[in-house]
């Protein structure tokens, strides 16, 4: 009776014991070194395996960076601190990446841009586009149908009740997941806090677009007439910003017939000089491209305010550090 | 030389005949998971082949030495994925000692061959048809051979899948399941080769 329970115990226990030594020994004999960089890399990685760096996963990455042949900078998700913390333990000098976030190029909400059909179908936007290019009158528009939404490991993308996918700045961490999720394209990464963005993707002409969309970009070209650095320039009928040229004067969104081009104009701000500070050395009414600064030299200067954009060229040309933007 | 014959006979039909994969259904998540690359499906197949045969042995030694004796052959299955556990990890040692770069590439897998039914299913196969202990390391040899054919026939098919036109609804597992189905089926031409 007693024998039926301890004779399997002991056997299995033995049996158990005896390859565990035996590993035990294995383990010791095999041991490979573990480069420590990698494994202390890997524990601060985010965890999101989202792919944002080019690397198959975290591990990869990890892997990549520990091995010297991957940049510091390139994790979307950890941004610059997680950066600064790889470059410690690397024991190289953190460059600032630039980091970039979605953006969904239109704003064809359900009241401004005509639907051709009403589709009841399955809620994909892909499944839509099969047929006829989606229910959107707007070949290119955004079909609201949620995508990109379920492509985003992040929550940082939502179809807002005008059925327009909208994402959230704070929350995207520029993995470019729902970029190409998107079968119409027109998912953008950009810089973070660019001045001006446009928010249109049709590439048809003027007469097209204004039959089926109030706020879809009809190629007038009129931002590229009245951008003063020659920063926009016109490709199939859509404007494209070359953001290092582009100063944030934000004149190409107070022109734009159709409102396709979005800015902060509400938030603009005006420089203003403080008298004190100011030297005359009119270093700034050189850099205003919109002649918003007047004054003689050595006297101290004023910015016309009705002139200034709030583009902030002179406030970083001033030598005294004289000029503030309110 | 009726033995030898009988050998044969186990080895082929081990291989071919009774495919692990392909007519017992076992081995299916590495047959799946680990079938993209011939070079890693090769792989994979030499530490199931390695695992196997080794399981196979001691298993034998388990079974007759130890189970029987004590009585105790109705935890069979527990003993023997203990064999087979520990097994695993001092092939997962070795390999990570030996080739980094297999160990890479077998990645997850690897472990789980801890779990791969098939190391298991030859094992109690080996005891159920009562083979003696060359019969049984044979048994084991040749499953794995199957199992490595097996897969290796399917990465070979899936490479050159990446490069065929395939609608998008049957991309990536669609059109995986249906290769391996009709190679199932292609294999069951050999049912009849020992007739």
């Amino acid at each position: 009776m007693f024998s039926e329970i301890w004779i399997p115990i002991a056997g299995l226990g033995g049996l158990g014991l005896l390859f565990g030594l035996g590993l035990a020994i294995a383990s010791k004999k095999l041991a490979v070194q573990v480069d420590e960089k990698e494994e202390a890399l890997k524990a601060l990685m985010p965890g999101a395996n989202c792919g944002g760096c080019g690397y198959p996963g975290c591990e990869g990455y990890a892997a990549a960076l520990a091995k010297g042949e991957a940049d510091p900078s390139l994790c979307p998700v950890g941004g610059p601190v997680l950066m600064e913390q790889i470059a410690e333990i690397l024991g190289v000098e953190a460059e600032a990446g630039e980091s970039k976030v979605a953006l969904v190029r239109c704003h064809g909400t359900r009241d401004l841009a005509k639907d051709k059909y009403n589709y009841h179908g399955i809620e994909d936007c892909f499944a839509a586009s099969l047929f006829q290019e989606g229910a959107k009158a707007c070949a290119y528009g955004c079909l609201g149908l949620g995508t990109c939404v379920r492509a985003c490991p992040f929550d940082a993308i939502h179809v807002n009740e005008d059925g327009v996918a909208v994402v959230e700045e704070d929350k995207c961490t520029g993995c470019s997941k729902c970029a190409d999720a998107c079968p119409k394209h027109l998912i953008d990464m950009v810089p973070k806090d660019l001045p001006v963005t446009v928010l249109c993707h049709s590439e048809a002409k003027g007469k097209a677009v204004k039959q089926i969309c109030d706020v879809g970009c009809i190629g007038c070209s009129l931002c590229a007439k009245v951008c003063p650095v020659d920063a926009i320039e016109m490709k199939t009928n859509l404007p494209v910003i070359d953001s290092e040229k582009c100063i944030g004067c934000m004149l190409c969104a107070e022109k734009c017939p159709t409102n396709s081009i979005a800015a902060d104009l509400e938030n603009r701000k005006k420089a203003v000089v403080r008298p004190d500070d100011c030297i005359g050395c009119t270093v700034c009414k050189k850099a205003c491209v919109f002649d918003a600064i007047e004054g003689e030299r050595k006297e101290p200067h004023t910015v016309i305010a009705e002139k200034c954009t709030g583009c902030g060229q002179c406030v970083e040309k001033c030598p005294k550090d004289a000029i503030d933007l309110i | 030389m009726d033995y030898i014959k009988e050998l044969a006979f186990i080895v082929i039909g081990a291989i071919l005949i009774n495919n692990f994969v392909l007519s017992r259904f076992l081995g299916i998540c590495p047959f799946l998971g680990v079938s993209r690359k011939v070079s890693t499906a090769m792989g994979m197949g030499m530490a199931v082949t390695f695992v196997m045969a080794m399981a196979s042995l001691i298993t034998y030694i388990v079974q007759y030495a130890i189970l029987e004796p004590l009585g105790i052959d109705y935890m069979q299955t527990i003993a023997f994925i203990l064999v087979i556990a520990s097994l695993v990890q001092l092939v997962e040692m070795v390999i990570r000692k030996a080739s980094p770069g297999l160990y890479q590439a077998l990645g997850v897998y690897l472990p789980l061959i801890t779990t791969n039914c098939a190391v298991l299913g030859v094992t109690i196969l080996n005891i159920q048809e009562e083979y003696d202990l060359l019969q049984t390391v044979l048994h084991g040899i040749g499953a794995a051979i199957g199992f490595t054919l097996a897969i290796v026939l399917l990465a070979g098919i899936r490479e050159r899948l990446d490069r065929a036109d395939v609608p998008k609804a049957m991309q990536g597992f669609p059109i995986t399941l249906i290769v391996a189905g009709l190679m199932a089926v292609a294999f069951l031409g050999f049912q009849g080769l020992i007739g």
